[in-house]
């Protein structure tokens, strides 16, 4: 396998229009004859099906909710990054591609996240012509805030919906391209397999979740926008049904997976309760702008947080990491959590959680000034957990909440399967190892609303590869492949659930792949995963049958690919011996606790090819050149 | 059918009390009851359910996936019930089929603004207070309870929202007339009932959606008649 990212040559700014010069284009009354799959309708997947559909292209598009509007872009809240540079406050396309590059640690591509950078202006036309609500100043102008990472406002948001209002610009859209019969959505079906032929990839094979069938669609593209693999840890802040199922069977047909263990934790969620947590919410980070955090100083101190006095808590943030306090990066914060509760000082139920306390604020400014900044935050909080948190503190603890890493593609969007191409959370691209605060629904935009429509005629335009028919042997073998794993699923008749074993799963990852990870904690993981996946085969009860809506069933599909793919994360996070962005070793760290690079060994994208049944995985590596920026110590002191 | 819920802590959610139900059918063997869920913080929409005769449970402002136990009594007997309304015809156990309400959208709820060639976001300027009324329209997340709950299995509040969303902003007066006209033949196209206005479906909305919009789309509806 030989991985070329197609960078056009030239300087940064110009690589983007060279490129588009530089790509074939497809005619416009020949554009209906090309028919494209489009696998997720999240912000991606929508803006890439309704995109492509208005340029004329014949389109299929496949989720497995109940509508495309459910996808989980509903759920981000925060906001939107753009270099609108409308406050006048110093904001460029440059600038908002050097805080990018530098969130990442650098480890993305250049080229790729220059493009986004200036695309992301092109997004915020495109949403206000949709009609996406954002937030307005009185002068009837857009109004922008700041986020984490950055020194500019920059960041467009509807209230703390900004996902959802997004998320249904783009469904609307589609919605109109539905209606008008350019494209076909099948809603309630899961993708089970790419099929290729000739070395292209030319349909999908796909199971109806209420009827059980199982069916082949052929096109002459493919496009995964399918979203992120943060359930690998059974608890995160990611929608149930997020899978890395499309991913990870597309890797098993070729497409490389590039940098799995690039994954994020978000300091602020609410902690678990108990063995019955089905998933975490997280809350705004801003509350840590006048909450403070604190633990007993005493291990099991279970009095009320009030009656322990001022000198027996620990306001470990503040005490570590004097100039920053609580608001130290999002990875540190996490790290510092994690330790407390290791050492027996955590808070609430389990002693999973440490306190984030608003006593100090309120009494310097008010309850009502605390209610006017985050009352919502403080409703959402104590609807989940039945506390006031004016009264008493909150209890907060790190949740899994994005990916990273993704399947490789070029600068293109296309993955090592030539055909296949890959958008959204679902790839690899822009963020390295860390994203940034409200770039991740600028990613899903730019990739669906203008990168996807212009690379993929390129392709259209230079390969010849014709559409199979869906009886062509491939799609058939494919079928038969999915029916047998179906069978065998039915036929184990164990005595564990599926849920037993994905929470099993997640608590071995979390424990030893999750904030911190180290060579002896891997080596176990590495260890375990394979015994677990073992004990899965042989002991899991999916009840029913494969021919009705049988949740089981799906859910036992998801969690099998998961317990392969949390075998790769590992072995590319113990590959990985540096730390970068979300990826914490703990051997390598600087003397305050920050990630600590290793530029001359591991300044390279990390993708995996798929080596067979029970055979190693090969690493291929891509070098990361920086033509522009300099790579540097990320601090943010 | 009458399932034991057993060892149901006050901080589950009635969706994780229901896992530990199927969890518990699962391991005797049995068939768990299907539901409909996903990104269970309150936003997705996919989740249902009738409690108690009350579509998503009867606490204000929230969906099924944000309610918890802690607010029902220990030993007390919970009735469950799918969305009840012809136009949702059931799949399975307590999953329907909201498919009616895409269609809706499909039929005018967008701006037909297609991609590129769009002007500059600050050339088009909008109120601020109705930009805010317009969100407060755009909150909707499509669950159905307003419908659920409707003695009509009326879908007024669901598509008055679009309709507002949209008329209150200056990117949808182009199509204004077009679109109320359009989503609501294809509303009653749907079979929905009509609205006597009884305010129900205001009451149950897991996103507090005003009534008043539908007032707002009645005015639309006829303005938009009377023009043709």
């Amino acid at each position: 396998m030989v991985l070329d990212a197609k960078i056009p040559s030239g300087p940064l700014e110009r690589k983007w229009d060279k490129g588009r010069f530089e790509m074939k284009l497809v005619n416009p009354a020949n554009k209906r004859k090309f028919h494209v799959i489009v696998v997720g309708s999240g912000l991606a997947g929508a803006s890439a099906a309704a995109t492509l559909a208005e340029l004329g292209y014949s389109v299929s598009c496949f989720c497995f909710q109940d509508s495309p509007r459910r996808a989980h872009s509903i759920a981000a809240q925060g906001g939107i990054n753009a270099a609108k540079n409308y406050p006048n406050d110093g904001d460029s396309v440059y600038r908002l591609f050097y805080d990018t590059i530098k969130g990442g640690d650098f480890r993305s591509r250049e080229a790729n996240v220059y493009r986004l950078a200036q695309l992301s202006v092109n997004i915020i036309d495109q949403c206000v012509a949709k009609g996406v609500p954002f937030a307005r100043e009185y002068s009837g102008y857009l109004a922008n805030r700041s986020f984490g990472g950055a020194q500019v406002s920059r960041t467009f948001y509807a209230r703390g919906q900004t996902g959802q209002q997004l998320l249904l610009g783009a469904y609307q859209a589609l919605e109109r391209q539905i209606g008008l019969g350019t494209v076909k959505m099948f809603p309630r079906t899961e993708m089970l397999d790419v099929v290729t032929v000739d070395g292209h990839a030319k349909g999908i094979v796909v199971r109806d979740l209420v009827t059980g069938e199982i069916s082949s669609h052929s096109g002459d593209a493919v496009i995964l926008a399918t979203g992120g693999y943060s359930n690998v840890f059974y608890l995160s802040t990611n929608a149930r049904g997020c899978n890395v199922t499309a991913s990870w069977r597309a890797y098993k047909k070729g497409a490389a997976f590039a940098n799995p263990c690039y994954t994020q934790i978000h300091p602020t969620c609410i902690p678990v309760t108990g063995e019955h947590q089905s998933k975490l919410t997280l809350m705004s980070e801003s509350l840590r702008n006048d909450g403070r955090v604190w633990v007993p100083k005493k291990k099991g101190d279970t009095r009320l947080p009030k009656s322990i006095p001022e000198d027996e808590r620990d306001y470990y943030l503040e005490r570590k990491y004097p100039s920053f306090g609580n608001l130290a990066p999002r990875d540190i914060a996490s790290r510092a959590a994690k330790e407390v509760c290791d050492e027996g000082r955590g808070v609430g139920p389990g002693g999973l959680g440490v306190f984030l306390d608003f006593a100090d604020a309120i009494k310097r400014l008010s309850v009502e000034v605390i209610r006017e900044r985050y009352s919502n935050l403080f409703d959402m909080y104590q609807t989940i957990t039945g506390e006031n948190a004016y009264e008493t503190p909150m209890r907060i603890y790190p949740a899994l909440h994005y990916t990273m890493g993704g399947l490789w593609v070029d600068y293109h969007l296309m993955s090592s399967v030539p055909g296949l191409f890959v958008l959204g959370e679902a790839n690899f691209s822009d963020h390295g190892a860390n994203r940034l605060g409200a770039s991740a629904l600028m990613q899903g935009l730019a990739d669906g609303y203008f990168v996807i429509p212009y690379t993929i005629g390129n392709y259209f335009a230079s390969s010849k590869v014709p559409r199979p028919s869906t009886s062509h042997p491939e799609f058939k073998k494919t079928e038969e492949n999915i029916r047998a794993l179906t069978n065998k699923f039915l036929s184990i008749k164990g005595k564990r659930t599926v849920t037993f074993f994905h929470r099993e799963l997640g608590k071995l990852m979390w424990e030893n792949c999750g904030m911190a990870r180290s060579k002896q904690s891997l080596e176990l993981a590495l260890k375990r995963i394979p015994e677990l996946r073992r004990e899965f085969w042989e002991d899991v009860r999916v009840t029913g049958s494969g021919q009705e809506l049988n949740q089981t069933l799906e859910h036992a599909g998801r969690v099998a690919d998961f317990m392969e793919f949390a075998e790769l994360l590992c072995m590319d996070a113990m590959m990985r011996d540096e730390s970068c962005g979300g990826h914490f070793r703990v051997e390598h760290q600087t003397p305050d606790g920050e990630a600590q690079r290793d530029d001359e060994h591991f300044a390279f994208v990390g993708a995996w090819e798929y080596g067979g049944p029970d055979k190693a995985p090969i690493l291929h590596k891509e070098p990361l050149v920086y033509e522009e920026v300099k790579m540097s110590q990320r601090s943010y002191k | 059918m009458t399932y034991e819920a057993k060892e149901v802590s006050p901080d589950m959610s009635f969706l994780e009390m229901l896992d530990v139900v199927n969890e518990g059918l699962l391991e005797k063997g049995e068939e768990p009851v299907a539901f409909d869920s996903d990104c269970r913080e309150g936003i997705c929409g996919m989740c249902s359910l009738v409690i108690n005769g009350i579509p998503h449970g009867g606490h204000r402002g929230t969906a099924t996936c944000q309610l918890h136990m802690r607010h029902f009594r220990d030993g007390q007997t919970i009735t469950i019930e799918p969305w009840r309304a012809r136009s949702f015809p059931v799949i399975k156990d307590l999953v329907v089929n909201r498919s009616a309400f895409d269609r809706i959208i499909q039929a005018g709820g967008f701006t037909s603004a297609s991609t590129g060639g769009t002007p500059d976001a600050n050339s088009i300027l909008v109120s601020k207070e109705n930009g805010d009324k317009a969100m407060d329209a755009a909150a909707c997340i499509a669950c159905g309870a307003c419908v659920a709950v409707c003695k009509n299995a009326s879908a007024m509040l669901f598509v008055s929202a679009k309709v507002s969303h949209l008329a209150l902003l200056p990117q949808g007066q182009v199509e204004r007339e077009q679109r109320v006209l359009s989503m609501v033949r294809q509303m009653d196209k749907e079979g929905f009932g009509n609205c006597t206005v009884t305010g129900s479906c205001e009451a149950v909305c897991p996103k507090e959606i005003s009534l008043d919009f539908i007032a707002l789309m009645n005015r639309e509806y006829f303005k938009a008649l009377l023009k043709k």
